[in-house]
């Protein structure tokens, strides 16, 4: 059973469609001991970072995810809910985040390579090439395109954190992994047939 | 690097697609679903449902369509139409919609931007300026473009943007239809102006009309209707097209593994 985490931020029944459409069985949960005894979590997550650390917060949701993933549960954020993993952002003046995974959130700067200008955010399909091996890639070519929408983007501590980068004018991870923790900058749910293949690998972990 | 997106718009009246569409094979061409399928198959980058039911009670069948598109298309989509408070966009969120297009109601009450940005995020929230060229200037038109506003283009797009409005719709009346090329001037007038995405409508009648539009043009996406619906320009090929001339673009060969059912 895959929970997903309800905090108040944005609509999660697209990731609930997702994983209904290819019969993996899952719940969404709002309250913090819903968590115990679970064998998947998905932390979604769109908008800002600092009302969404609020938000998780606000029932203790925030110490109940720290306590699973420190049982060994496989744990996925998704968009703002992987910047969420982190130990802070600078967005809207630091934020502190879960400090799940070492490193910060940043912005775009928008300069493309040669100086030209980019829309930040980014917004729309762009490729993820994988650095290693992993279970969450497997069936999922290298350089598949992915859905982004996003103004900041993850800038982990150590290289090892990081599984997929994306380059926008400058190239990001946009897959991080620590232990039992992964994060996806893009949507999975709205990337087609590499996202639902994702969410099925996920949801195929073990404990670690 | 981000692909360039193409996006195909239909019209939908009491939850039935309106407008010829002669897709071959398909069973019943008026059923959004499964034309929804057929351009998710061809690897569209998104897909714009544009509801032109006239009467406020029929407005519930595009709720349905919406919660049904959301249970089987995992791209992005956006319903527009008729959209004129926060609770329109509620529903329309609540039912799966990844984004909502305002036109008429963002120029009667420029605030229904601002709060849905606010409540919704920005991703959630795209203008649709349809507009005119009138003089030296393009200007807004509402009402499915019978009402003049007065409102210059690029002051409107400026001007959603500071509200929060994550994207704009724009379509140029004088080329829509025409299938003659985009309004490649106010496209990249606006796009230059503004730091969210563009995507230019009305116009795209060849491979030529589209790259112009990408390049020249600026926009970030294109939208068009006809060309996609009565096959000819069909979505993989206007990719590849554009791909071979050095766009960057998704492919049907880069859509990965059938996954799930």
């Amino acid at each position: 059973m895959i929970l997903i985490i309800d905090y108040n931020v944005g609509n999660l029944y697209n990731l609930k469609n997702a994983l209904d459409f290819q019969g993996l069985d899952n719940r969404i949960v709002t309250r913090p001991e819903e968590l115990k005894g679970a064998t998947h979590i998905i932390l979604p997550g769109v908008g800002a970072f600092r009302p969404a650390m609020e938000h998780l917060r606000e029932n203790g949701m925030d110490q109940a995810v720290r306590e699973a993933v420190a049982s060994g549960v496989p744990f996925l954020g998704v968009c703002v809910g992987m910047q969420l993993l982190f130990d802070e952002s600078e967005e809207d003046g630091p934020s502190q985040g879960l400090g799940l995974i070492p490193g910060r959130i940043i912005r775009f700067t928008g300069q493309g390579s040669n100086g030209t200008r980019l829309k930040v955010p980014q917004m729309g399909w762009n490729k993820v090439n994988w650095q290693r091996d992993d279970p969450l890639q497997e069936g999922i070519p290298d350089g598949n395109y992915f859905y982004f929408v996003h103004s900041y983007h993850a800038e982990p501590e150590h290289p090892e954190d990081t599984l997929g980068l994306t380059d926008y004018g400058e190239v990001f991870p946009s897959v991080v992994r620590r232990g039992n923790v992964w994060g996806a900058q893009f949507h999975p749910e709205k990337s087609q047939n590499p996202g639902l293949r994702l969410l099925k690998n996920f949801s195929a972990l073990r404990p670690q | 690097m981000l692909a360039k997106r193409i996006i195909p718009c239909l019209d939908i009246k009491e939850g039935r697609v309106v407008k010829g569409v002669s897709f071959l094979g398909l069973r019943d061409a008026g059923d959004p679903l499964e034309l929804a399928m057929r351009y998710n198959e061809q690897s569209a980058d998104e897909l714009v449902f544009l509801d032109i039911t006239a009467s406020h009670e029929n407005r519930g069948l595009t709720l349905d369509l919406a919660s049904r598109l959301a249970r089987v298309l995992f791209i992005p989509f956006t319903i527009g139409g008729g959209i004129s408070t926060i609770e329109d966009i509620h529903r329309i969120v609540t039912a799966g919609a990844d984004k909502v297009s305002l036109n008429t109601a963002a120029v009667k009450n420029p605030t229904l931007v601002s709060q849905g940005a606010e409540r919704f995020g920005s991703q959630c929230i795209v203008v649709a300026m349809d507009v005119k060229k009138t003089g030296d200037h393009w200007e807004v038109y509402t009402h499915g473009g019978r009402t003049p506003t007065g409102i210059d283009a690029v002051e409107w797009a400026l001007e959603v943007e500071r509200r929060g409005c994550g994207e704009i719709l724009l379509t140029s009346m004088d080329q829509d239809g025409q299938q003659s090329g985009f309004d490649l001037e106010i496209t990249s007038q606006i796009s230059s102006r503004v730091n969210i995405p563009v995507i230019a409508s009305g116009g795209g009648g060849t491979v030529d009309h589209f790259y112009d539009a990408l390049t020249t043009g600026k926009a970030d996406a294109v939208l068009a209707a006809s060309v996609f619906h009565f096959g000819t320009l069909p979505v993989p090929e206007l990719k590849q097209s554009l791909h071979d001339r050095g766009l960057c673009m998704r492919l049907v060969t880069q859509n990965g593994n059938q996954a799930g059912a």
